[in-house]
C-alpha cells in the first residue's frame, strides 16, 4: 500500500512537471528516469545483495557509451587501411604480453629469477608493443583528423550495443574484481574509484578509438528522426487530429520510443532481479552478506560469489551507459564527471532503500527528478534570500552563481540524512 | 661535462618536482592513514578536506594580502597556514561530532563509514565550489625562485639550467619539519602512546582507561593539520583548483596502501615511491638520453614511457601490485 502510494506521489511529480512546464520536458526527465533506475537496479546487485561498495560506476557508465560507437559508428575504411591491422596485431601484442607474464608467473618457483623473468617479459613486452602501436595510432590519427580520425565502428544497428556495453563492463569489472574481491572492503571502494578515472583517461586520450575530446556525434538512432516525421503526411495529420503542432508532436513521439524501449529492458531487469532475489542464488547471497563466515563455513566460496555478483551489477551499469548514450545521440567524454554518474546513483539507491530493487528504481525516479528541478528551485530559493541585497552587490551575484554547486551540496546532505535516519530507505528491504 | 649536464636535467625535470609532489603526498598519505589506524575507515572527504583547508588559507592570504602585512621572501600563505588550520580542525571536530560520532558508537561496519566519508567528500566540495568557485586561484606571493635557471647557468658554467622554486623548497621544509613534529608526538609523548596504543589493540587501551573520544578528537586535528598543510602545499606549488583535490584522492590511497594502512612511515614511504613511478614513467627521457649516449645512438622519439593524461594510472598500478603481491603493504599496515 505505502510502496504503491510512494511510486503514485513520484508519477505525481512527474505529471505535475508536464502540466506546469511542458510534457516534452518531463518526459525528457522521465527517459532518463528510467536510465537512472537500470543504474540503480546495477548498483542496488551490488550493494544490496552483497555489500560491495563500487564507486567506479562513472568508468562502466562510459564504457557502455563507447560500445555504442564501436558497435553503431560506419567503420572509416581509409583509417582501417592506414593502420587498422597494425593496431590490432599492437593491441592483441600488448594482450599476449599480459598473459605471458602471468603464465610464467604461475609455472616458475617462487624467488628471484622468476621476479626477474616476469619484468623482463613485461618491460621487453612493452617497449616492443610501444613500436607496433605507435605508429598505427598516428596512422589512423592522421586521417582527416576533423571529421574522423578514428577506425570508426562496425556500423551495426545500435540496439546491438546495449548488451555489448555490459559485457565491455563486465570485462573490466572481472579485472578489478580479481584484484580488489577478498581483501579488506575499502579496498574495492579505492579500486574502481581509480579504475573509473582511468576509463575516462583512456576514452579522453585515445583519439583512435572514440575520437576522444573531440566527441562523436550523431549515433545512428533505434527510433525515427524527428525531421523525417515532420515530412510524413500521415503523421502530422494525425497530429493536427490531435491538437498538436507537427514539431511537437514529432519530438514526443521521438521521446516516447524511447520510452518504450528504456521501459522495456527496465522491466525485463526488474523481473530477472527479482526472480533472482527470491532464488536459492539470492537467498545465498543475503547469507553471504549478512555473515560472510558463517555463509564460508557452509561451504560457499564468498570470493567467488562476490566477483560473480560484482560483474553482474557492472554490466547492468554498463548497458545503462549504452543506453544513455544512444538517446543523447553523442559520446561526450569529456561530460563524465564522478559526482553525475558515481554518487548520484548512490544517493538513488540508499534513498530508494538498499537492497530492495523497486527501492532502487523508485530512488532513482525520485532523486533523477530531483537533481533536475533542485536548480531552478535553488535559483528560485537563492533569489528570495539574496532579495535584501542591492541589485549589484558582489555578493549576491557571487551566491546567485554558485547556485549550481548546491546540487552537490543537497545531495551530499540528502545522503547523508537518509543513512541516519532512515537508512533502510524509503522502501526497504523485506 | 656531458655527465654533469645530463645529471642536472634529471634533477631539474625529475628529481626535485617528484621530491617536492612525494612530500605533498606524504602529508596527505599521512592524513588519510592517521583516521584509518584510529577510526578504521578509509576517508574518501581527505581531498576535499585538503581543498577546504587551503581555501581558508586563501581566504586568510587575501585578506593579509590587502592589509599589507607580509613575511617577504617567503609567501604570505605561510602566516595564514594556522588560521587555515584552526578553521579546518573546527570543521572537521564538527563533522564527527554531528556525522561520524553516531556511527562509531553504533559500531558500523567500516563500509557504512566509507560511504559518510563519500557524503561529506560531496558536501565539502560543494561548500569549496560555493565560497571559491570551480576555476583556478592563485595566491602564491614572495620570492618565486630559491635558485633559477639562468642564475645557476652563470654559477656553474653548464649548458642546462636547474630551477629550484621557492614552493618546492618550501614544500620539503615544511614536510621534514611536521614528520619530525608528528613522530615526535607520536613516540614521545603521552598522548600520542595512547594514540599508537588505541590503534593497536582498542580493547586493551579502553581497559587501561585511555578515553578514546578524546584520541578520536587529536586524530582528526592531526588530520587537519596534515590536510591543511598538504592542500596548500600543493596550492602554492602548482595552482589552486578544487578539483585537482579529489583527483589527489587515488595517489593519497595508492601511497597509503603502499605503505601499509594505518602505518605512518609507511605512509611517507609510500608517498615518495608514488611520486617518483609517476615522474619517471611520464617524463620523456630524450633529453637525458642524449647526453649519456653517443651521437649516433642519440634516440629521434621523446621517449616518454606514459603521456601525462596517465599519471593517475601509475599509481592505479602500482596499487594493483601491492593489492596482489602485498596486501598489507610494504610496511605491514593493519588487519580489519
Amino acid at each position: 500500500m505505502r510502496n504503491a502510494a510512494l511510486f503514485a506521489l513520484v508519477a505525481a511529480l512527474y505529471i505535475a512537471t508536464g502540466m506546469m512546464q511542458s510534457w516534452n520536458t518531463a518526459l525528457a526527465i522521465f527517459n532518463m528516469g528510467l536510465i537512472s533506475a537500470v543504474m540503480a537496479l546495477g548498483v542496488n546487485i551490488q550493494w544490496g545483495y552483497a555489500g560491495l561498495f563500487n564507486v567506479g560506476i562513472m568508468g562502466f557508465v562510459a564504457l557502455g557509451g563507447l560500445a555504442t560507437v564501436l558497435v553503431s559508428m560506419p567503420p572509416v575504411t581509409e583509417a582501417w587501411a592506414a593502420g587498422g591491422a597494425r593496431m590490432l596485431a599492437a593491441l592483441a601484442f600488448g594482450a599476449g604480453t599480459i598473459a605471458a607474464g602471468i603464465a610464467t608467473f604461475r609455472r616458475m618457483q617462487p624467488g628471484r629469477r622468476r621476479a626477474l623473468a616476469v619484468a623482463a617479459i613485461f618491460a621487453v613486452g612493452f617497449v616492443l608493443y610501444r613500436w607496433a602501436f605507435d605508429p598505427a595510432r598516428d596512422a589512423i590519427e592522421a586521417i582527416d583528423p576533423a571529421s574522423t580520425g578514428y577506425l570508426g565502428g562496425l556500423g551495426l544497428p545500435i540496439l546491438i550495443a546495449w548488451p555489448v556495453g555490459g559485457l565491455l563492463a563486465a570485462a573490466a569489472a572481472w579485472g578489478i574484481g580479481k584484484t580488489a574481491l577478498g581483501l579488506r572492503s575499502d579496498y574495492l571502494a579505492i579500486a574502481t574509484l581509480g579504475i573509473a578515472e582511468i576509463i575516462i583517461a583512456v576514452l579522453k586520450n585515445e583519439d583512435w578509438l572514440g575520437r576522444g575530446v573531440k566527441n562523436v556525434v550523431g549515433l545512428p538512432r533505434p527510433v525515427p528522426y524527428e525531421i523525417d516525421l515532420q515530412d510524413t503526411p500521415e503523421f502530422v495529420a494525425r497530429a493536427t487530429e490531435l491538437g498538436l503542432d507537427p514539431a511537437t508532436a514529432s519530438s514526443l513521439w521521438v521521446k516516447l520510443c524511447y520510452t518504450g524501449l528504456f521501459a522495456a529492458v527496465l522491466l525485463a531487469l526488474i523481473l530477472l532481479t527479482q526472480l533472482a532475489l527470491k532464488s536459492p542464488w539470492g537467498r545465498m547471497m543475503r547469507a553471504i552478506r549478512d555473515n560472510e563466515v558463517a555463509a564460508e563455513a557452509m561451504g560457499k566460496n564468498v570470493t567467488r560469489r562476490h566477483l560473480q555478483i560484482f560483474i553482474l551489477g557492472s554490466a547492468i551499469c554498463g548497458m545503462a551507459g549504452a543506453m544513455m548514450t544512444t538517446l543523447d545521440g553523442q559520446l561526450t567524454p569529456g561530460t563524465y564527471q564522478p559526482l553525475r554518474y558515481t554518487f548520484l546513483i548512490w544517493v538513488m539507491v540508499i534513498v530508494g532503500g538498499s537492497g530492495n530493487n523497486w527501492g532502487s528504481v523508485l530512488g532513482g525516479f525520485l532523486i533523477w527528478w530531483l537533481w533536475i528541478q533542485v536548480e531552478p528551485i535553488g535559483g528560485f530559493v537563492m533569489n528570495l534570500i539574496t532579495m535584501p541585497l542591492p541589485e549589484d552587490s558582489g555578493l549576491r551575484l557571487h551566491l546567485l552563481d554558485s547556485v549550481q554547486h548546491i546540487r552537490l551540496l543537497t545531495m551530499g546532505v540528502v545522503l547523508l540524512l537518509v543513512l541516519r535516519f532512515s537508512p533502510r530507505g524509503l522502501i526497504p528491504e523485506k | 661535462m656531458d655527465i654533469l649536464n645530463a645529471v642536472v636535467v634529471l634533477a631539474n625535470f625529475v628529481l626535485i618536482p617528484a621530491l617536492s609532489y612525494g612530500s605533498q603526498l606524504a602529508l596527505g598519505a599521512l592524513g588519510v592513514t592517521l583516521i584509518y589506524g584510529i577510526l578504521r575507515f578509509s576517508n574518501f572527504a581527505h581531498g576535499d578536506t585538503m581543498a577546504f583547508g587551503a581555501m581558508v588559507t586563501i581566504l586568510f592570504t587575501w585578506a593579509f594580502q590587502n592589509m599589507g602585512i607580509s613575511i617577504a621572501p617567503l609567501p604570505t600563505a605561510l602566516l595564514a597556514l594556522p588560521f587555515g588550520i584552526v578553521v579546518t580542525a573546527a570543521l572537521l571536530l564538527a563533522t564527527d561530532r554531528v556525522v561520524y560520532r553516531f556511527y562509531r558508537q553504533q559500531k558500523a561496519k567500516p563500509i557504512i563509514l566509507v560511504m559518510v566519508s563519500l557524503g561529506v567528500m560531496f558536501i565539502l566540495n560543494g561548500i569549496v565550489r560555493v565560497i571559491i568557485g570551480p576555476g583556478e586561484q592563485r595566491f602564491e606571493d614572495g620570492a618565486r625562485f630559491i635558485i633559477n635557471a639562468r642564475q645557476f647557468k652563470e654559477m656553474t658554467g653548464l649548458e642546462e639550467g636547474l630551477a629550484f622554486k621557492a614552493s618546492q623548497g618550501l614544500t620539503i621544509v615544511v614536510t621534514i619539519i611536521a614528520v619530525a613534529a608528528l613522530f615526535w608526538f607520536l613516540d614521545r609523548t603521552k598522548m600520542g602512546k595512547s594514540m599508537r596504543a588505541y590503534s593497536d589493540n582498542e580493547d586493551l587501551a579502553l581497559l587501561s582507561g585511555i578515553n578514546p573520544e578524546r584520541v578520536v578528537r587529536i586524530t582528526w586535528i592531526l588530520a587537519a593539520i596534515l590536510a591543511t598543510t598538504a592542500g596548500v602545499l600543493y596550492g602554492l606549488d602548482k595552482s589552486f583548483k578544487p578539483f585537482t583535490y579529489f583527483q589527489l584522492l587515488l595517489p593519497m590511497f595508492a601511497a597509503a596502501i603502499v605503505g601499509g594502512l594505518g602505518n605512518p612511515l609507511g605512509a611517507i614511504v609510500g608517498g615518495y615511491i608514488i611520486a617518483f613511478s609517476e615522474v619517471t614513467l611520464t617524463y620523456a627521457w630524450k633529453k637525458v638520453a642524449t647526453y649519456f649516449l653517443p651521437a649516433s645512438l642519440a634516440p629521434d622519439s621523446l621517449m616518454q614511457l606514459l603521456s601525462t593524461d596517465y599519471k593517475y594510472a601509475v599509481s592505479f598500478t602500482i596499487l594493483v601490485i601491492v593489492l596482489i603481491f602485498k596486501p598489507y603493504g610494504l610496511f605491514r599496515g593493519k588487519a580489519v
